[in-house]
């Protein structure tokens, strides 16, 4: 007799995967971002803006911080527990939901969830805390590890599909945010064209999705439509978007167990669009339609599938009592 | 580390007897643990602290704004049981356990105890434990207390006595055997030589107990654990047996009574629920039925047991028998449904009300601690060793006012055991909980949570105010027989064989 699966419980550890992956996402911008900092000259300007605009959460940093300095920026992406989606927030909150469901998970991934936990918690206690590269690459290694892990010691069951839906719906976001707020921002201007920094800057792109090995393996040389094309379009890297929305997809009907093609509620139906629309996309098409009303659409899509989902399986129904009572 | 100048300082000492020597069963202990070079014994037991944090195995401290947990504290030397101690608390507690469910059982049908004069009943029926809704109710087997958790203290004298039992929600179970995991992962070696009994059977008995007495109607029973939630101090308890036992947690928001029957709410819909093992006190359990406030129970929750839909664990209304003042006539109650003398005494407890009992205390105040009967507590408290004259004349004016909300007990030298201070062992006042699990059968876990007073001279073993926790090894009989304890330097025949294969 398969366990049936709390709702409350779908709910906790669909939030637990998307803050482990939302975390390990905030750590590896932060390291690539200070790793780029390091190839381009002074006077290339102010790099660290862009980030916070990736996280679409400027007004707030503008509120608490003023300026996009290194200092500020790490502050508030690393260890400010007012920020929602801080790495110290986003690893707190997974631990919470994790704590919910402690018996549902395995052990291990509960201690790995809380090694990263008194990882974040003691660096942000530090006046000088561990070198960032250093420490952004254990938080990185710590996620991984529990993704890893999770994928070794649990069932395959309706709660690892939850885990896998909530990961591959974040990362497919993630994915997206940073190639609309970088592309429009390394559009190429006459003046760099060609130069090595601008080569420099669509690498940091890729790398921002540990994407540029793969990238090369594919594509060769870069160039910016083939960088869309790879992280919107393709099959096979994991951080695209169209990987993403298909093990989503997959996921889904994991849990619902109806077959693929076919949809048994809202969730499904726009998932299933949505991946269809991605499996039969050209990207030149995309670029002549408009690169940002794509991404735009796309952000809406989603946003309308998170809702869809819970909905479908984390809302509370109400129930029709019989009188009998 | 050594033991050289330990000093037991004329308490019963769980390791060592009067003239120092290591008793029955601690020899190799002993053995293992000084054959262990300078600063090995304090790297693990930092390396079990660490691994405590690691795991997660905490408690909250309510109140504390962080809502931080805090891992309950935990010392590397075990308190050794020997087997005959063992079966003989056992067997006591098989007793005590048995005529609590007669006793119970019986106030909710005949009240034949009562009537027969062997308890007044007044005590009974006014104790706001006493649920008048479970009057008349036949739980499966006629069992009410499924879980019990019963605290032994040992006195100077060396015997074995129930300081308090635990029936509504007992806890701490889940230290036994998270305590147990981390020796045998951090100090493997130690166990050389031994035959411990092992406590890794307890989830799989609890997940027996619980299926034995689901609702007849099923015959593969769904079994839940209700906990209040993850603010609760033990919570980690819940979730930690929950998983072990492979079955639900469940919050009263995931559970619903529809058309008599009790339903969790899953992704795929409601799935019926035949036992709930609930964390939940029965004050909170159902606002239909008791506390109309309580956000953490199930409304009609009480209503589908009555009509025998759903079983709980602990039954409601077991209450009645976890009071102090009721504590103080277990010994009868035993008397009476076993027709025996108790196996475990109680700790002496002097009723005021009775002329016999009150006479002897206001003989004897400067030894006694008077507590007060009444649930509220509203009358104070006298320590009589540690108190004045004129405490003691004031209070005996009380007793002799209002002597029905007085009780009174002698001050216990709690034994102790060897417990790491800095660099080197002092002793330390512990108590034992074991835990003793009733529905079809009766199991009693060996062992079960030493809890000991971490503050030197303290007799507080809880949590919440510094107390830790050990390893509670009970030995096997072919373990005794290897380790005739016969003191340092002096090897007995069998325990030379076995202590020359010892590793770090």
């Amino acid at each position: 007799m398969t366990k049936p699966l709390l709702s409350r419980v779908a709910t906790s550890i669909y939030w637990m995967a998307r803050y482990i992956e939302r975390a390990e996402n905030v750590a590896r911008f932060i390291a690539v971002n200070q790793n780029l900092m390091l190839d381009l000259p002074r006077t290339y300007g102010d790099q660290w803006q862009p980030i916070v605009d990736t996280t679409g959460d400027r007004a707030f940093f503008q509120e608490h911080y003023g300026t996009a300095t290194e200092e500020h920026v790490v502050r508030f992406l690393a260890f400010d527990p007012q920020y929602t989606n801080s790495i110290y927030s986003c690893i707190l909150a997974a631990r919470e939901n994790a704590r919910s469901v402690r018996e549902t998970i395995s052990s291990e991934m509960w201690e790995q969830i809380n090694s990263l936990y008194l990882l974040i918690t003691g660096e942000s206690r530090k006046t000088v805390p561990e070198v960032l590269p250093e420490l952004c690459h254990h938080i990185r290694m710590g996620c991984h590890l529990f993704q890893g892990i999770t994928h070794v010691t649990l069932s395959h069951n309706e709660a690892w599909h939850f885990i896998r839906l909530g990961t591959t719906l974040e990362r497919a976001d993630k994915t997206t945010r940073i190639l609309d707020v970088k592309y429009f921002i390394l559009l190429p201007s006459l003046s760099d064209v060609g130069t090595p920094y601008d080569d420099i800057q669509w690498a940091a792109v890729l790398k921002s999705v540990s994407g540029l090995e793969m990238y090369r393996k594919c594509h060769g040389r870069i160039s910016p439509d083939k960088i869309v094309e790879f992280l919107l379009l393709d099959s096979e890297f994991p951080r695209a978007v169209r990987f993403c929305v298909a093990r989503a997809d997959q996921s889904l009907h994991g849990i619902t167990g109806t077959p693929l093609g076919t949809f048994s509620c809202m969730a499904e139906r726009k998932l299933g669009m949505l991946r269809a629309e991605l499996d039969y996309a050209q990207v030149d098409a995309i670029l002549m339609n408009g690169l940002h009303e794509f991404f735009d659409a796309l952000q809406t899509k989603m946003n309308t599938i998170d809702e869809c989902i819970l909905g479908d399986f984390f809302a509370q129904k109400p129930i029709a009592r019989s009188a009998g009572g | 580390m050594r033991f050289r100048s330990y000093d037991t300082e004329g308490f019963y000492d769980e390791m060592f007897d009067d003239a120092c020597r290591p008793r029955p069963g601690a020899q190799l202990l002993l053995e293992t643990v000084e054959s262990l070079s300078d600063g090995h014994l304090l790297r693990y037991k930092h390396a079990a602290e660490r691994l405590l944090l690691q795991m997660g195995i905490t408690f909250n401290v309510y109140g504390d704004s962080a809502g931080t947990e805090r891992i309950f504290p935990f010392d590397l030397i075990p308190r050794i049981v020997s087997a005959d101690e063992w079966d003989h608390i056992e067997r006591g507690l098989k007793q005590r356990v048995h005529a609590l469910n007669a006793f119970i059982d019986d106030i909710y049908h005949d009240q034949k105890i009562l009537k027969d004069g062997i308890i007044p009943s007044e005590v009974i029926l006014s104790a706001t434990s006493y649920r008048k809704q479970c009057q008349g109710l036949n739980p499966p087997w006629r069992v009410w207390c499924h879980i019990t958790g019963t605290d032994l203290v040992r006195d100077r004298d060396g015997r074995y006595y129930v300081l308090e039992d635990n029936l509504r929600v007992p806890s701490g179970v889940s230290y036994v055997l998270e305590n147990r995991e981390v020796m045998k992962r951090i100090f493997p070696g130690v166990f050389e030589g031994l035959s411990v009994r092992p406590v890794t059977e307890y989830p799989s008995r609890l997940l027996e107990m619980l299926e034995s007495i689901a609702p007849s109607q099923t015959t593969t029973p769904r079994v839940v654990l209700l906990t209040p939630g993850i603010y609760n101090s033990a919570y980690f308890e819940h979730s930690f047996l929950a998983q072990q036992m492979g079955v639900q947690l469940v919050e009263g928001r995931d559970l619903i009574v529809n058309d008599g029957d009790v339903f969790m709410r899953t992704t795929k819909g409601l799935e019926r629920v035949d036992v709930i093992y609930r964390r939940i006190d029965d004050d909170f359990l159902d606002p239909e039925e008791f506390r109309p406030d309580s956000l953490l129970g199930v409304a009609g929750l009480v209503g589908a047991y009555r009509a025998g839909r759903v079983a709980l664990a602990n039954a409601p209304g077991n209450g009645v028998a976890d009071d102090k003042v009721v504590y103080a006539y277990v010994p009868d109650m035993i008397r009476y449904y076993e027709g025996a003398d108790p196996i475990l005494p109680n700790v002496p407890t002097y009723l005021c009300w009775r002329d016999d009992d009150r006479k002897y205390v206001l003989e004897h105040l400067s030894q006694l601690v008077v507590k007060s009967a009444n649930e509220s507590g509203g009358y104070g408290m006298l320590v009589g060793p540690h108190s004045t004259t004129k405490q003691q004349e004031e209070f005996a004016a009380k007793i002799t006012a209002h002597p029905r909300n007085f009780i009174a007990q002698p001050t216990l030298a709690l034994s102790r055991v060897p417990t790491i201070v800095g660099d080197h062992f002092e002793g330390r006042h512990v108590d034992l909980r074991p835990y003793v699990l009733c529905g079809k059968e009766i199991y009693v876990v060996p062992g079960g949570l030493t809890r000991v007073a971490m503050t030197k001279g303290s007799l507080v073993v809880n949590s919440s105010q510094g107390g830790g926790s050990k390893d509670t090894w009970v030995l096997s009989r072919s373990a005794e027989s290897r380790d005739r304890g016969a003191g340092p330097g002096v090897q007995g025949d069998a325990a030379g064989e076995a202590g020359q294969e010892q590793k770090q």
